[in-house]
Order: structure tokens, then C-alpha cells, then sequence
């Protein structure tokens, strides 16, 4: 089959113009990030006279970058591990079970894409306060308060995703584990969740972006002890000074592990929204 | 999973003695709800509990003296509401403005995402050399934290170090003074394009992975019998994709909407008029003036609005899927 001209010239012209749109703040971020401040402060060259490493080096003592990158590590991986194993479960009595109240329970989860972070979040605040004082459970200022509420953050999303990619597996590889004297986990785990790697995959790497880039909750639930990089970033603005090519920097370093990781793992990532979104 | 043990120990047993009255129930009954116990548990805690008393607040003058002790912030029934939706008052009109605002900024970033993305996903369709390179190179707006992005673009949208204001001024040369990007009336031209650079990626990447469900087969077919590409697109393309646009515009829709992020790392503690979307504005009505009543009461109208436009989105689009 050969393509018109104008097919040519529409696909030329879209990823010509998309691309040069994708590019330049990534552009932005990555040489400003290799400027000295007075260039960063000056009027913006799309080169620098002078390259330098240095705001690599001084954005580490400007704001305690590594403590918040170790904060953000462990936030995020909780969370996801902890909303990939209860997102399994669920999906799996989705998947394979009819059951009343199934339907509600599919409704109740998506609908939860709904709501305004704004109206829970000081009630979920106060209710973390007041376990506080009455129980004696630090939530607020702790990793345990994020983790939680980052876990149902990503959980509708990959319970929807999950059960779709489970549906695609067919019945009859855990009905014949069954038959062979499997009892309903074992078939989960020795059968279905082989099959389902690549759907297992994408929901991990979803859960990891949504924990890693939140920024709302972050700012009103972390104090000194548990800031995250969301909230750090911001911290490069003092009233004196502007550290421009730090936050650059500082942008590119938490941004280089995650996007590495989403583009080695892509394929999953769509196979995974493939089996969830076309049903 | 303290509780789905608990489920599955009493599970069994209170299967047995309600066997008498109804009709036996099928033995490990009770497995999908212990599978499903965690996930509800969770939701409960941080969505179901915080929002039901979010509406409770909604009805209390939660202000500042009672922050503290909000057992105590007596009951005013529905004068926060008044409040929110009297226009001729500061707090009514700022929230209709707004709202008005709101909309605005969600048809032109919803439609021009979806329009890229689709575009896009259409363009890199075929496989030819080179294709992996740009389909990588248009999800990393995606996969970007979210607050680098949006740095990026406020250091790019600064009035006198920024690359925006270079580029027309410096570069291309055009005549005139370099205005303000993030303040004044430009604001909502700058919140809508970085909210777009953030959101199309995603649109591409649902309608890409719906694309490859559609059979190239259909389009040979439809070439032999001499449709055009245009033609195709709105005759093959289109309703093949239809179950994935149904999800992808509502899910964009209420991101869109709800979207707090993009204004508030954009713009920081100075919040522009042009810029004040409603997740950012009632979060600064809540916690700049600290009326938490008046706030949870603007938060449930916003929440009452999502449901009423969901709802009618999906009976019409169920309706069109029944005539059909």
C-alpha cells in the first residue's frame, strides 16, 4: 500500500512539530542545568559560554537533596509494592469470580477518579492528627502516612488495568490447575501471574509515577523528617536567589531514574493499557 | 490483611448457620470478598472516611479559632453553600470566576491533547525507520515527574531570563516590550500549553495501544475500494476506537478538572487571577483565609458538579451504544 503525498506531509509535519514541542524545555532543563547562576540569571542563551558540572555539585548543599531522594525512594517503592500485591487480590475476584456486589465494587473504584483532592485531603490530614493523639500512630510527618495514601492513590487505576490483563488469560490454564489440586491462591500465583508479567510490569511502573510525582498531599503531609523531592524541588528558591540552574539540575537527576526505567519498560506499559482499555 | 484473615476464619462458619434460612451458599463463597478486603479497606481510609467528613465540614464554620478543636465548630446547616454561590458577594463571584476559568482551560486542553495525541498516534501508525525513536521521544513528557516538567516551563515562561521571551524577542525579533508569562492575563496562555505538554503524551499512548487492536487488513481493504486516508480515518479509525475515546476523554476530562498540580507548581504562592483554577482556588480559599467550612462546602459543589456531567456523559454515550 503507498501512502498519498498528503499522508507524507501530515506525518512529516506532525512529528516535526511535536517533536520540536517535546524537546526544548527538556532542552531547557538539561543545558540550563550546566550554567553557571550568572548565566541562569541573565538574559537565556540556547548556549552557554561556559559549561560547568558545578550546580551538580551545589545542589546537593543548597537544600538536603538526599535526604529527600531517599524518602522519595522509600515512598514510592512501598507503595507500589504494597498497591500491586492488594491490586492482584482484587483484580483476581474480578477477573474470576462472579459475586454480588461485583459491579458496585468496579463503579465505586473508578469513580473514585472523581473526586477533588482538595475535599479530602484536610479531612484525611485531621483524621491522620487525631490517630495521633487517640492511638498514638504518627501518620502526619511520617513515610507510614504517605505511603498509605499514595498506595489507594494508584490502586483504581491498576485494579481496572490488572483485571482487564487477567480476562485476556484464558480460563481454562487455572480451571485445569484447579483440576490438578491447586487451590484458588495457588493457581493465582503459580498460573495466572506468570502470564500476566507484562500487565504486572505496567501497573508497578504506574504506581511509581503516581508516588513519585505527587505533589499536593506531599506538601501539607511532610515536615523536615519526611520531605519528599516533589516538595524539595521547590525549596531552591530562596528570597535572595533563585538557584535556576540547580533546580535544573537538581530536575534532571530525579527525572533521569524513573524515565529511564518507563522507557526500557514501554512495551509492557502498552501492552498492559491494551489489554485494560480495549475490551 | 488482618481483616481478610478475619474474613476467612468466620467465613465458613456463618456460612453454615445461615444455611438453614436461605439457600445453601456454594462452598469458598466468601473467597472474593477476602480477596477484595484490602483494596476496600484502604479506599475506605483515605477516600470514603476523609470525603463523607469533608461533607460534614461542609455544614460547620470550621474557621480558624476551631481548627484545632473541630469537635466543637458549631453547625450553621447550609450558610457555607450560601456563601459559595451567592454571586454578588467576594467569595461567590471569585468562585464563579473561577469556575468559568475552569472550563475554559479543560475543552482547550482536553480537546488539543486529544487532537495530538491523536495525530500523533495516527502519524507513527506504520512502522518505517526511525518510528521507536520518536514514539519514545513523545512519552517522556509522560514519564517526567511531574514537578519537572512544570519547573522547566517556569523557568522558560520568565520575563527577562526566560527562553519563551528570547526566542519571539531575541531571535525571531519581534518588536514591542517582553511581557509577563505568569502573571497577568498571560497566565492562563501559559497554564493551558504546560498542562497540554503534560497531558497529550497520555493521549497518544491510550490511542496508540488502542491502534494496535485495529487489523491493518481493514485498511487494505478499504484502500482497494478506494478510500482515501481522510476517509479511512473517520470511517475505520474512528469507531474502532470508539470503547477507548469513551474512557480517554472522561478520564482526561476529570484530570483536567481536578488538575491542582500544574497551577500550583507553575505559579507558587503568587496565584494569578487568569491562572486561578478551582482545585487551586479552594485550596487557597481554605488555607490562606483558613475557613475549612467554607472551602469543604465549594470542594463538595465541585464534587456534585463531576457527578452530574459524568453521569450524563455515560447515559448518552450507553444511549448511542444501545441505538447503534
Amino acid at each position: 500500500m503507498h501512502d498519498t503525498t498528503g499522508t507524507k506531509v501530515f506525518r512529516v509535519v506532525t512529528i516535526t512539530l511535536l517533536s520540536i514541542f517535546t524537546i526544548i524545555p527538556i532542552y531547557v532543563m538539561v543545558i540550563s542545568g550546566l550554567k553557571p547562576l550568572k548565566d541562569v540569571q541573565g538574559t537565556f542563551s540556547w548556549w552557554p559560554e561556559t559549561l560547568t558540572i558545578q550546580p551538580y555539585i551545589d545542589m546537593w548543599k543548597t537544600v538536603p537533596l538526599a535526604d529527600y531522594f531517599v524518602n522519595s525512594v522509600i515512598v514510592s517503592t512501598v507503595s507500589t509494592v504494597l498497591s500491586l500485591i492488594i491490586a492482584i487480590f482484587a483484580a483476581y475476584a474480578v477477573s474470576r469470580y462472579t459475586f454480588r456486589g461485583r459491579s458496585l465494587f468496579s463503579g465505586a473504584v473508578l469513580s473514585t477518579q472523581m473526586l477533588p483532592g482538595v475535599l479530602f485531603l484536610l479531612p484525611l490530614f485531621l483524621i491522620f492528627v487525631n490517630i495521633n493523639t487517640n492511638f498514638g500512630i504518627q501518620l502526619v510527618g511520617t513515610r507510614a502516612g504517605l505511603i498509605i495514601t499514595y498506595l489507594t492513590f494508584s490502586l483504581p487505576f491498576s485494579i481496572w488495568m490488572l483485571a482487564g490483563y487477567f480476562n485476556g488469560i484464558p480460563r481454562e490454564l487455572d480451571e485445569a490447575a484447579k483440576v490438578d489440586g491447586c487451590g484458588p491462591m495457588r493457581a493465582l500465583i503459580k498460573v495466572i501471574l506468570p502470564a500476566a508479567r507484562p500487565g504486572l510490569v505496567a501497573v508497578a511502573i504506574y504506581s511509581f509515577m503516581t508516588s513519585w510525582g505527587e505533589v499536593l498531599f506531599a506538601s501539607v503531609m511532610t515536615t523536615d523528617a519526611n520531605r519528599t523531592l516533589a516538595v524539595g524541588l521547590q525549596l531552591y528558591s530562596t528570597q535572595t536567589n533563585v538557584y535556576w540552574n540547580q533546580i535544573m539540575a537538581a530536575s534532571v537527576v530525579v527525572s533521569i531514574p524513573i524515565v529511564i526505567g518507563f522507557l526500557l519498560l514501554q512495551k509492557n506499559f502498552v501492552a498492559g493499557l491494551t489489554a485494560g482499555a480495549v475490551k | 490483611m488482618s481483616a481478610s484473615t478475619a474474613v476467612k476464619n468466620t467465613g465458613p462458619a456463618a456460612g453454615a448457620t445461615g444455611r438453614k434460612a436461605r439457600k445453601p451458599r456454594r462452598q469458598g463463597w466468601w473467597l472474593p470478598y477476602a480477596l477484595l478486603a484490602p483494596a476496600v479497606i484502604f479506599e475506605l481510609f483515605v477516600h470514603v472516611v476523609p470525603m463523607v467528613t469533608g461533607i460534614w465540614m461542609s455544614f460547620l464554620k470550621l474557621t480558624k479559632m476551631f481548627i484545632s478543636n473541630w469537635g466543637n465548630a458549631p453547625f450553621v446547616g447550609l450558610k457555607n453553600y450560601q456563601v459559595a454561590l451567592d454571586f454578588d458577594s467576594a467569595v461567590g463571584m471569585g468562585l464563579l470566576k473561577s469556575f468559568g476559568i475552569t472550563i475554559a482551560f479543560t475543552l482547550l486542553v482536553v480537546g488539543i491533547s486529544w487532537g495530538l495525541g491523536m495525530a500523533a498516534a495516527v502519524a507513527l501508525q506504520k512502522t518505517f525507520k526511525g518510528r521507536a525513536i520518536f514514539r519514545t521521544l513523545f512519552l517522556i513528557p509522560y514519564a517526567l515527574p511531574m514537578y519537572a516538567g512544570v519547573i522547566a516551563w517556569k523557568f522558560m515562561l520568565q520575563k527577562d531570563n526566560g527562553a519563551l521571551n528570547h526566542l519571539i524577542f531575541d531571535n525571531l525579533g519581534l518588536p514591542g516590550d517582553k511581557p509577563f508569562w505568569l502573571i497577568g492575563d498571560n497566565a492562563f496562555i501559559s497554564v493551558v500549553i504546560v498542562a497540554i505538554w503534560r497531558l497529550w503524551p497520555f493521549a497518544f499512548l491510550m490511542l496508540m495501544a488502542g491502534l494496535q487492536s485495529i487489523p491493518t487488513d481493514v485498511y487494505e481493504a478499504a484502500s482497494v475500494d478506494g478510500a482515501k486516508p481522510l476517509r479511512q480515518w473517520w470511517n475505520i479509525t474512528l469507531p474502532m476506537l470508539r470503547p477507548v475515546n469513551i474512557s480517554l476523554v472522561l478520564v482526561m476530562f476529570l484530570w483536567t478538572f481536578n488538575d491542582f498540580n500544574t497551577p500550583f507548581v507553575l505559579f507558587g504562592g503568587s496565584q494569578p487571577p487568569a491562572g486561578d483554577l478551582i482545585s487551586f482556588h479552594i485550596y487557597n480559599a481554605s488555607f490562606l483565609t483558613w475557613n475549612f467550612g467554607s472551602g469543604a462546602a465549594m470542594s463538595v459543589l465541585l464534587l456534585l458538579f463531576l457527578m452530574v456531567v459524568s453521569g450524563i456523559y455515560v447515559l448518552f454515550m450507553n444511549r448511542r451504544k444501545d441505538n447503534a
